[in-house]
């Protein structure tokens, strides 16, 4: 299976939109490689603007270009651009309604043996508290470049997380994808598997050992968490009972949460959310992270049939 | 003293009168920052600002930011006097439902460029907003008006780096040196002196003035850049509580609302000038 690097689909996809906009700029913190940001700096060195190591300055740097009616990117790794900046987004950008696309890299725990203070496993959820901020996770590098389009043409505040760890291609064509809805990646009535960013074609080969053991497993990649597809998420919890969230994040206030949110109040079902517990990771590779957290394809084929076991039971007993 | 200047002091005098009354009916606000920045804020709207027509909103009308935006009494009452009333009824302050904050938002009140109240804000959006002039090759210039204890913020030397760094000469920063901050003075809490080399170290050209003098205000105001490549500061000494002798040089009126006995006190002490 082929992986591919979103971070290429990303700049390949803003270098296009600059050549077509003159408002589009890129705003980084000495993070031009991490961002791969390179290209567009030697295109448009203008509309380049490397603020240095200083995040909240960055943030408002780029408040202050989208003033003017730029266009700024913010591109950073997202464990500073979250954390550090988390007022000046807050203020700055969502509250004063600044057309400013911030653009997290390098998120979860895709710095692996950097260690904790390099994962961004918390951003989802700063960001999720933010009033008015979209919120877009992309699957692969056709959701990326849609994420990315669609960002460019929105007057309104977005986040937009994106990983470095390679993934397949899941989507063939961008412009069928529609800002704001899930997609139905995989078919199946059994259970839901909801995903997003790396983690949905993880799920997409957890449903397939799945299948090898008769339970046939939906898959839904829940992309955008700001609007949250309600209609996609209750579908789900009618048609196929039980769902199952996974994220490269904690479980607090990320995409578990915020599909229980949306269960809990517009039709309950059983909920197994699947992601980083209360705690930092141990030291170690991505893949090594994640199979700690039993993230892996295979860990979690097994803790979804072991749940479904135990759901259909209490399922029998009500 | 010139009519301008005149014309300054006594509006100033008017703008305190209504800064106390409406700070006692909405027992919210900040008296003493209000009359620390309020001849520099008079100045900057009646006499700097270029907005081509009189329009707010026009693309290449000079930037204003209020840092301190606490501030945001005082900058309504300006903004209430301007032609274009972009407040209209200033006894609509913290009011629920009301588009008069405590801070102000730029989503709800015409020609207020961002949000601020957190402090350490305004200078980083200032170099955003210098930076996208110099790129239109617009004469549009940057004027943010900082607090001095809002200097302890770290965001604001990251953005005079920057400033420095990019030789924005479009771009000033006021400091309102009032030597108070919400507890204590500034030099108790965190000592920001020398204050004008630090400001030079960060590659800006600075001056000093009195903050509450409008013609040395408009001298100065008037002047960027100071020296051509090189951002400006004006270090504006001024006095908290300015105007109001029991509330001058006292930190307790950073943000105290005056009981009906201190608002006619005030009140008549600003009638007798």
């Amino acid at each position: 299976m082929e992986l591919f690097d979103c971070r290429a689909a990303f700049a390949a996809t803003l270098l296009e939109i600059a050549s077509a906009d003159p408002r589009a700029c890129v705003v980084l913190n000495d993070s031009i490689s991490s961002s791969s940001a390179a290209e567009f700096m030697s295109r448009f060195p203008e509309r380049t603007f490397d603020v240095g190591i200083a995040e909240q300055n960055m943030v408002g740097v780029a408040a202050g270009l989208a003033n003017a009616g730029y266009v700024p990117f913010v591109c950073a790794a997202s464990c500073f651009l979250t954390g550090r900046a988390l007022e000046q987004i807050k203020v700055d950008v969502a509250y004063s309604r600044a057309n400013v696309k911030l653009c997290g890299f390098s998120s979860g725990v895709a710095y692996g043996a950097l260690g904790p203070t390099h994962h961004a496993i918390e951003d989802i959820a700063w960001m999720r508290a933010i009033p008015g901020l979209q919120i877009v996770v992309p699957a692969d590098p056709a959701e990326t470049s849609s994420a990315i389009r669609y960002a460019s043409t929105t007057a309104e505040p977005c986040f937009i997380r994106i990983n470095r760890l390679p993934v397949p291609k899941i989507f063939r064509n961008a412009a069928a994808l529609v800002p704001g809805k899930a997609q139905q990646v995989r078919d199946g009535d059994d259970v839901t598997l909801v995903g997003l960013g790396m983690m949905t074609h993880r799920l997409m080969e957890a449903a397939e050992l799945l299948a090898a053991d008769g339970l046939q497993a939906r898959v839904l990649n829940l992309s955008w968490l700001n609007p949250v597809d309600v209609d996609a998420i209750v579908r789900c919890s009618i048609e196929t009972g039980r769902i199952v969230t996974a994220e490269d994040h904690v479980l607090a206030g990320g995409l578990g949460g915020a599909v229980s949110e949306v269960v809990a109040r517009e039709y309950p079902v059983p909920v197994l959310a699947l992601g980083i517990p209360n705690t930092f990771a141990p030291t170690g590779s991505p893949d090594e992270i994640l199979e700690h957290f039993e993230l892996d394809a295979a860990s979690m084929a097994k803790r979804v049939a072991a749940w479904l076991g135990v759901a259909r039971t209490r399922r029998d007993k009500w | 003293m010139g009519g301008a200047d005149w014309e300054t002091r006594a509006k100033a005098r008017a703008i305190r009168s209504e800064c106390l009354k409406t700070t006692h009916a909405a027992q919210l606000g900040h008296l003493g920052a209000d009359f620390s920045a309020l001849e520099t804020l008079i100045v900057l709207y009646d006499r700097v600002l270029r907005f081509p027509n009189g329009d707010l909103s026009h693309p290449d009308r000079d930037r204003f930011v209020l840092s301190k935006g606490h501030a945001a009494l005082a900058y309504y009452a300006v903004l209430s006097r301007l032609r274009e009333r972009p407040v209209a009824n200033i006894s609509e302050f913290a009011k629920f439902g009301s588009a008069l904050s405590g801070h102000p938002s730029n989503t709800k009140v015409k020609g207020i460029e961002t949000s601020t109240g957190p402090l350490g804000h305004g200078l980083p959006f200032g170099v955003g907003a210098a930076l996208a002039a110099k790129l239109e090759g617009s004469s549009r210039r940057i004027f943010v008006l900082v607090g001095d204890g809002e200097l302890q913020e770290g965001s604001n030397w990251e953005a005079a780096m920057l400033a420095g760094s990019r030789q924005l000469d479009n771009l000033l920063t006021i400091v309102d040196r009032n030597r108070l901050q919400q507890g204590r003075g500034t030099e108790l809490v965190n000592r920001l002196e020398p204050l004008t080399e630090k400001w030079r170290a960060f590659g800006w050209s600075v001056r000093e003035v009195d903050g509450h003098d409008p013609e040395q205000l408009f001298d100065v105001l008037t002047s960027i850049p100071f020296k051509s490549g090189m951002p400006s500061c004006v270090v504006a000494h001024t006095t908290k509580g300015r105007g109001v002798s029991f509330m001058e040089g006292k930190a307790a009126w950073h943000h105290k609302v005056p009981s009906l006995g201190e608002l006619d006190l005030a009140l008549a002490e600003l009638a007798e000038g």
